[in-house]
């Protein structure tokens, strides 16, 4: 019956509107993230170049800003004002709209139906509509940039008072007001998409596909999901009570306070509070970002280190680890408010606990390409990438865990330089590999690898270059939001640190412009892309190129092993996908990994239980092979 | 609507709670942690001092009452739908209906008394934290009554029978939750004032 039904659905004419536009097809919804996301990180690198230009050349004019930016740019030098508008928008886009929804959005999408062997999303109609309020969000986001007072400048943490009282700086005004309607949106689109994604995944997999045979791209999307799931909400919470504020004149944010010499009629409210609120949505959302990334480097690592990965239980151990504690750590960002300082070392412990479930990770990464037979494909490089990255910024992450360092680091460029490597980099590596590894699958063309590793060089010594050298700022105390440092003489000698670091970032801008030719190029003229070009295990290799409604065209296919299984001696090949039957397979080769209990008369039966229990805990974490 | 073709063989083994369910569960997650936000936020802010204390007045103790017999009145409409007895179904989900509104109703003569107290919106947050808490819940109940709307003219479609129950259930889900976060925020604003 359902072979019938598939073929009518083959052969189902799409008007141009349901198939591309209002689709409910988790592909091409995919793909509706990955170019939204695209354009808003082109739009958030652009304004990065705005403002890296006035760092790096404080005192000369740009003629040319005016024509483009007009009362923003007058005499041809960048507002003051403006510049933390910028600031503000690149740290919201990069965040929100591109690591968040760009990332997650697109190859949760993609990977999730695919993966664990489903048709589609539970609620494809709720999938669409996460996509259409994300859209949504980001054209008011966009929108702002175009007000008169500017966008929002209070950071992409909005703290209060500068995004509670719309008289604070132009940029608190309309601009912050809408930036309050876009995250409403974004957090309304992302909820949909997070609650869709857990429910496909823990409901919809094929038969033969357990937790623990689920590939870890898919591990890493059902934890983000439960982060958000978890934590966007009191974002909503802390935004429902900011736009109190702003609009209704209600105090939770402000007690007594002046403006241009006027007391205004505000009392009992505290700014701190909305720190709390905010944290506690912003440090899941670091791992928000982070993990899908995570999850696509160990799978694109297996696959071209041609070995399983290391440490699969532990894998997912870590990503429940880090789960969990990113909720109990909020207070890191917090050790400069005057916190109680028992309170302060209770955050700074369970921070600094957060460097054990990452070393396994990247430990593992490591013991996964050790000694494998490597194929240095383009999405290769960039998970190879990613776990650079996620060692040189995760290692700055235990200094600034550290309260007593942290008040002397905090809101410096050390701060600057930790963030973009460890979550912003790594994770962008993190969506870069994956759309490497998985362009095949999306448009089922190949994208050019020489333009690839081009790509790749070009990035990975730019983000080096921009960001390394930030450290030695932040150590000399250079704070971070500042316009200019001419005004200190203290800081006049990383002038042309400053200038560098703003050459390396132009030149890192440009080399993406490879990446977008050759995204778009070979959508049209890439060469054609066979059934399964990386020779990999998931369930999505084994669906047509073409990509129909429904994913696969007969039955889905069922799932009789891990998805790891790469290089086993003695098997033909040196993968064995996950549909691969057990009888196909000589005896060593066959599941369950585990053994059964051993039967021996002459132990009693409770030791040989609990050998097998221990080697199975062993087992868990990775130290023993089963 | 559902673009996604089930396989029976598949989908039946592994499925013990239909997947929508399983989403209102999740949704309903969300839903509290807004609310577990805006009440830590209170237990943070009410610690830093500068609290103005008063009495809850004495309305909220009806919407709580109002609110509890419309769970009753719901699981009822749900028990006659799983006898496929419609008639007492539309009764049912009408009679949840008006207590839903009547919950408002409750909501606002509690704030009036409020206003009567000489406590605002705007002023100290112990009172904008009350409002706004309160009237958060309000708009999630008054979402709820446009489910029941929803179901009541499904009811009337025959779409809502003892061999199509998952509307009706999925509705009465949110509707106690919702009764029952309002009972959580009535015991946790007696708690703290």
């Amino acid at each position: 019956m359902s072979q019938n039904h598939e073929h009518h659905h083959d052969h189902h004419q799409e008007s141009f509107i349901s198939k591309y536009i209002f689709s409910m097809d988790h592909k091409m919804i995919a793909k509706q993230y990955l170019i939204t996301g695209m354009i808003m990180a082109v739009v958030a690198a652009l304004i990065s170049l705005l403002f890296r230009l006035q760092l790096g050349w404080p005192d000369q004019t740009f003629p040319w800003l005016e024509s483009l930016l007009g009362d923003w740019g007058k005499g041809g030098r960048l507002d003051p004002n403006f510049y933390l508008a910028l600031v503000t928008m690149h740290g919201t886009l990069m965040v929100f709209f591109v690591l968040t929804a760009g990332l997650s959005g697109t190859f949760s999408n993609l990977l999730i139906p695919f993966q664990i062997g489903a048709r589609d999303m539970a609620s494809p109609f709720m999938n669409m509509l996460s996509y259409w309020l994300f859209f949504l969000s980001s054209v008011i986001m966009l929108v702002s940039l175009f007000v008169e007072s500017g966008p929002a400048a209070a950071g992409w943490t909005i703290y209060p008072p500068l995004s509670a009282l719309p008289q604070a700086v132009p940029g608190s005004g309309l601009g912050m007001t809408l930036w309050l309607v876009s995250m409403t949106l974004f957090i309304a689109s992302s909820l949909m998409g997070s609650l869709n994604y857990i429910t496909t995944i823990l409901n919809m997999r094929t038969v033969g596909m357990k937790m623990t045979r689920l590939p870890l791209t898919i591990w890493a999307f059902l934890t983000t999901s439960i982060l958000g799931v978890l934590s966007f909400p009191v974002l909503l919470a802390a935004a429902v009570l900011l736009i109190f504020d702003r609009s209704f004149g209600t105090s939770f944010y402000l007690s007594d306070i002046f403006i241009a010499g006027e007391a205004l009629n505000r009392q009992g409210g505290s700014p701190i509070l909305f720190q709390h609120l905010f944290w506690f949505l912003g440090h899941p959302e670091v791992y928000i970002v982070l993990m899908p990334a995570l999850g696509i480097t160990s799978e694109v690592v297996a696959t071209n280190a041609r070995k399983p990965i290391f440490g699969y239980r532990a894998m997912i151990g870590s990503l429940l680890g880090i789960s969990f504690l990113s909720f109990i750590v909020w207070g890191h960002h917090m050790f400069v408010t005057g916190m109680n300082p028992f309170l302060g070392n209770v955050f700074m412990i369970l921070t600094l606990v957060i460097a054990v479930p990452s070393a396994v990770k990247t430990f593992n990464y490591l013991a996964t390409l050790w000694k494998g037979n490597l194929k240095f494909t383009p999405a290769m490089l960039f998970a190879i990438g990613l776990v650079s990255l996620f060692i040189s910024g995760g290692l700055t992450g235990i200094w600034l865990g550290n309260a007593a360092l942290d008040i002397n680091l905090h809101d410096t460029y050390f701060v600057v330089a930790h963030f973009h490597l460890v979550m912003g980099s790594a994770s962008m590596f993190g969506m870069l590999a994956g759309v490497y590894h998985w362009y095949p699958k999306m448009f089922g063309k190949m994208m050019n690898a020489k333009l690839g590793y081009l790509h790749f060089w070009l990035t990975f010594a730019a983000v080096y270059l921009v960001f390394f050298p930030m450290h030695f700022m932040g150590l000399d105390g250079v704070p971070r939001r500042y316009y200019n440092f001419t005004g200190f003489e203290y800081m006049s000698e990383w002038m042309d640190l400053n200038r560098f670091i703003s050459v390396s970032a132009i030149l890192g801008s440009a080399a993406q412009l490879i990446f977008i030719w050759n995204f778009f190029y070979s959508i049209r003229k890439g060469k054609d892309a066979p059934v399964n070009p990386w020779n990999s295990n998931t369930l999505e290799w084994t669906t047509p190129v073409e990509r129909i409604h429904g994913n696969w065209p007969g039955e889905i296919p069922h799932v009789h092993r891990w998805p790891y299984d790469y290089s086993r001696p003695g098997a033909p090949e040196d993968f064995i996908p996950q549909t691969v039957k057990d009888d196909e397979l000589p005896e060593e080769l066959r599941s369950p990994k585990v053994k059964p209990v051993p039967e021996r008369a002459d132990a009693p039966a409770e030791t040989v239980v609990d050998k097998v229990l221990f080697s199975r805990f062993l087992n868990l974490f990775g130290l023993k092979k089963a | 609507m559902e673009a996604a073709v089930p396989q029976p063989s598949v989908v039946k083994k592994r499925q013990k709670l239909h997947p929508k369910e399983f989403l209102m569960w999740a949704f309903l997650v969300s839903v509290f942690m807004i609310f577990a936000g805006f009440t830590s936020g209170y237990i943070v802010r009410r610690a830093d001092g500068n609290w103005l204390e008063f009495v809850l007045p004495t309305g909220f103790l009806w919407s709580t009452i109002v609110v509890l017999l419309s769970s009753i009145s719901m699981q009822w409409a749900v028990n006659m739908a799983r006898k496929d007895n419609l008639d007492k179904v539309k009764i049912g989900v009408v009679l949840t209906i008006l207590l839903g509104i009547g919950f408002i109703f409750a909501q606002f003569n509690a704030y009036n008394q409020l206003v009567n107290m000489g406590l605002f919106l705007v002023g100290n947050p112990s009172s904008s934290f009350l409002y706004i808490i309160t009237g958060m819940h309000a708009l999630h109940i008054v979402s709820a009554i446009i489910v029941l709307f929803v179901i009541f003219a499904n009811v009337f479609q025959y779409k809502v029978h003892s061999k199509s129950m998952l509307g009706i259930r999925l509705a009465s889900i949110f509707w106690h939750f919702l009764g029952a976060l309002w009972v959580y925020l009535y015991v946790f604003f007696l708690i703290m004032n």
